[in-house]
């Protein structure tokens, strides 16, 4: 009989080594005459665990990491096939702590699941949610989504079915369902993990939108940086197609909705959605203003919807179990899960999905064990480079959209990246400016000129030149961005210069 | 930079008369040129633009907007290093340092002998084993100076 390892295949587990230990153990297991199935997994998430390999026994799956390929011979030695005895064994993978105090919803498949089958995702309660859909009005599927309190999990947190609704009533021939998988954010991984290790979940929740709003054609703006979720995306479109769970007649409901994943090629700032689209279009990716709303004028000047990656795969378990389920999650005006990504200098860095509402504090030292160097974290930037730097003495804040807000802070996209007390405060304000003039689309002046500015003025700054004068310089500076700005890259970039500044000013005041 | 060869010539062709009528078309033909001969070269944007019915100055203007694009030839190889906040908290810094230091160029540069391409890139998505780099799209984490050097050495015997 064969015993099925799983030996992930996520980007993140790769880049430690797995394809080697997957190959070493398809050999070993050869050489030994052992019949193994190697499956290849997404990650749990565990990070610090991968390459984290499972293997399946009568009574679950149980985990040995991180492993090297120089330890495989010693695993087949103390007999893991069997489960047994040996120092990486981390016991059955659903019961580490990590894991099981997660609450998965959106990432329920992730790393449970080979990927790329269509077998196994409808094995694991796939497509239940779009099946449910097309047995209901597009107005009932909006008021499903709506009642979940969903809210964009790209970072503005506007309520997705409120989108969608302005979609459905903008009267087209053709609209347009795109999926903004510009994941830039330092710090952020939620997206590519999601797409690497249950890509049909995206395409799922992307069909529902476009049966919910009437759309027919789908584009995923995929970054270029992430060519293991492009392979991902490309395999499991290919396999809807040749199930007809995509294209003309799905499922023989008679809806259509064609998909297409396009690559970026490198710009930040089309992760904003207005530049998102241009880029689309084949264009250079200036911002749009806004009114029009892409809802109404989007891509090709056609209604069309744009949501983040987290949004879309959050859809189908809200359309499978309905929108109380979810919103039963969380907390305030923030409801159902935060996918939150811990990194940076941390020990056990990851992917934690929690209701809303867990604090900072908790995902810091419970999850991640404090820093990896084993020095005091100092400043957590939270939400990517456009995030506030938090010092300890708000590490209790709850994750939630409204109590970030209230210091000044973002949530963002869930990203927390912790630095040990190393960092250099001034330095990073600096870097944030510098950034923004690499990543600036041009269009307005406040940012294309301010960020330019702004390390200018940081460097005299920290090189100890007129340091009151400059100090005043940058805040007023930061005001003129912050309030003058077309979008979020040159408005939000004084946040972290600003709360670096506020929290940190014996960095900017130190000797040069 | 010498004309565009024939083969190259019929290359560039070939891409734009399967793309062309993709709708936005221009990105989904400079990511094939690119990735058919490693950079997008100046005898290619009229040809582009041609057949795309864009000004040339339009095809330029999207390859100059975006840094994955670029209008000279590369290496054998190209090294992504992240300079984003998660790796710097993880020692980008000395990193970079250091293998500016090893290959002998700067960000942008190639090495003298021609073997790696050496560009900064601001978030691989690999943030819980910072720092890391990417080359020809294979992704590295933890990198320190020695898995640096380690790595290199792997590359150079592939080339």
């Amino acid at each position: 009989m064969t015993t099925t390892v799983y030996v992930p295949n996520d980007a993140a587990a790769l880049s430690l080594g797995a394809e080697e230990v997957a190959q070493v153990i398809a050999e070993e297991a050869r050489v030994r005459q052992m019949d193994v199935t190697i499956v290849r997994n997404g990650t749990r998430g565990m990070v610090w665990l991968e390459p984290l390999v499972e293997v399946t026994l009568s009574n679950g799956r149980v985990g040995y990491g991180p492993v090297t390929a120089g330890d495989v011979r010693s695993l087949f030695d103390a007999d893991f096939l069997k489960g047994g005895a040996h120092p990486l064994r981390v016991g059955p993978v659903d019961s580490i702590p990590y894991f099981a105090k997660q609450e998965r919803l959106t990432f329920a498949r992730v790393g449970v699941t080979d990927p790329i089958s269509l077998d196994d995702y409808l094995a694991h309660e796939g497509y239940q949610g779009l099946m449910r859909a097309v047995s209901m009005t597009s107005a009932d599927i909006i008021k499903e989504v709506t009642e979940s309190g969903l809210r964009g999990r790209g970072g503005a947190a506007f309520p997705t079915g409120i989108k969608w609704k302005t979609v459905a009533d903008a009267p087209a021939d053709q609209k347009y369902v795109t999926c903004n998988a510009d994941e830039g954010d330092s710090g952020t991984f939620a997206d590519r993990m999601l797409m690497e290790g249950d890509p049909f979940c995206l395409i799922e929740g992307m069909t529902i939108a476009a049966v919910a709003v009437g759309a027919t054609q789908g584009y995923i703006y995929l970054r270029v940086e992430y060519p293991h979720a492009h392979r991902a995306l490309n395999a499991a479109i290919a396999a809807a197609y040749a199930q007809g769970y995509l294209g003309e007649n799905i499922r023989g409901t008679g809806k259509r909705f064609d998909l297409e994943v396009r690559l970026g090629a490198g710009a930040y700032i089309c992760g904003e959605e207005t530049s998102m689209l241009e880029s689309l279009e084949g264009k250079r990716g200036e911002i749009r203003p806004r009114p029009p709303l892409p809802a109404i004028k989007g891509l090709f000047g056609q209604p069309t919807i744009v949501n983040n990656v987290m949004s879309l795969a959050s859809v189908p378990i809200i359309l499978q179990k309905g929108s109380a389920f979810y919103r039963d999650y969380g907390t305030g005006k923030s409801r159902g899960t935060l996918t939150i990504q811990l990194g940076g200098n941390i020990k056990r860095g990851g992917l934690i999905e929690r209701a809303f509402g867990v604090t900072l504090r908790e995902i810091l030292y419970d999850y991640g064990g404090g820093s990896a160097s084993g020095r005091p974290i100092r400043a957590v930037q939270v939400g990517g480079p456009l995030g506030a730097y938090l010092p300890e003495s708000q590490f209790d804040t709850p994750l939630d959209y409204e109590a970030f807000t209230n210091i000044q802070a973002l949530l963002g996209h869930g990203g927390i990246v912790a630095f040990d007390d190393t960092v250099d405060m001034a330095q990073m304000a600096r870097y944030a400016m510098e950034f923004c003039a690499i990543e600036s689309c041009g269009k307005c002046t406040p940012c294309r000129i301010g960020s330019t500015r702004g390390v200018e003025v940081m460097d005299r700054v920290i090189s100890g030149q007129n340091r009151d004068g400059n100090l005043a310089l940058v805040e007023e500076l930061c005001d003129t961005m912050l309030n003058g700005s077309l979008c979020g890259l040159g408005g939000l970039t004084p946040y972290p210069v600003q709360s670096a500044m506020r929290h940190f000013r014996e960095d900017f005041e130190k000797p040069a | 930079m010498p004309p565009l060869d024939a083969k190259s010539q019929d290359t560039v062709s070939a891409i734009v008369a399967r793309l062309k009528d993709l709708p936005g078309a221009l990105l989904p033909v400079l990511h094939a040129v690119q990735e058919a001969l490693g950079y997008v070269p100046a005898d290619a944007v009229p040809v582009i633009a041609e057949g795309l019915n864009l000004s040339r100055a339009e095809v330029h203007g999207v390859i100059s907007f975006y840094h994955y694009f670029r209008d000279s030839p590369p290496g054998q190889h190209t090294i992504h290093m992240c300079r984003a906040e998660a790796c710097q908290s993880m020692n980008q810094r000395a990193l970079e340092s250091y293998a500016k230091q090893k290959l002998g160029v700067e960000f942008h540069g190639t090495t003298a002998n021609g073997a790696f391409t050496f560009e900064p890139v601001y978030c691989l998505g690999n943030c819980a084993c910072s720092p890391a780099i990417m080359i020809d799209g294979e992704l590295y984490g933890r990198v320190t100076p020695d898995r640096f050097d380690a790595i290199l050495a792997q590359w150079e015997k592939r080339s």
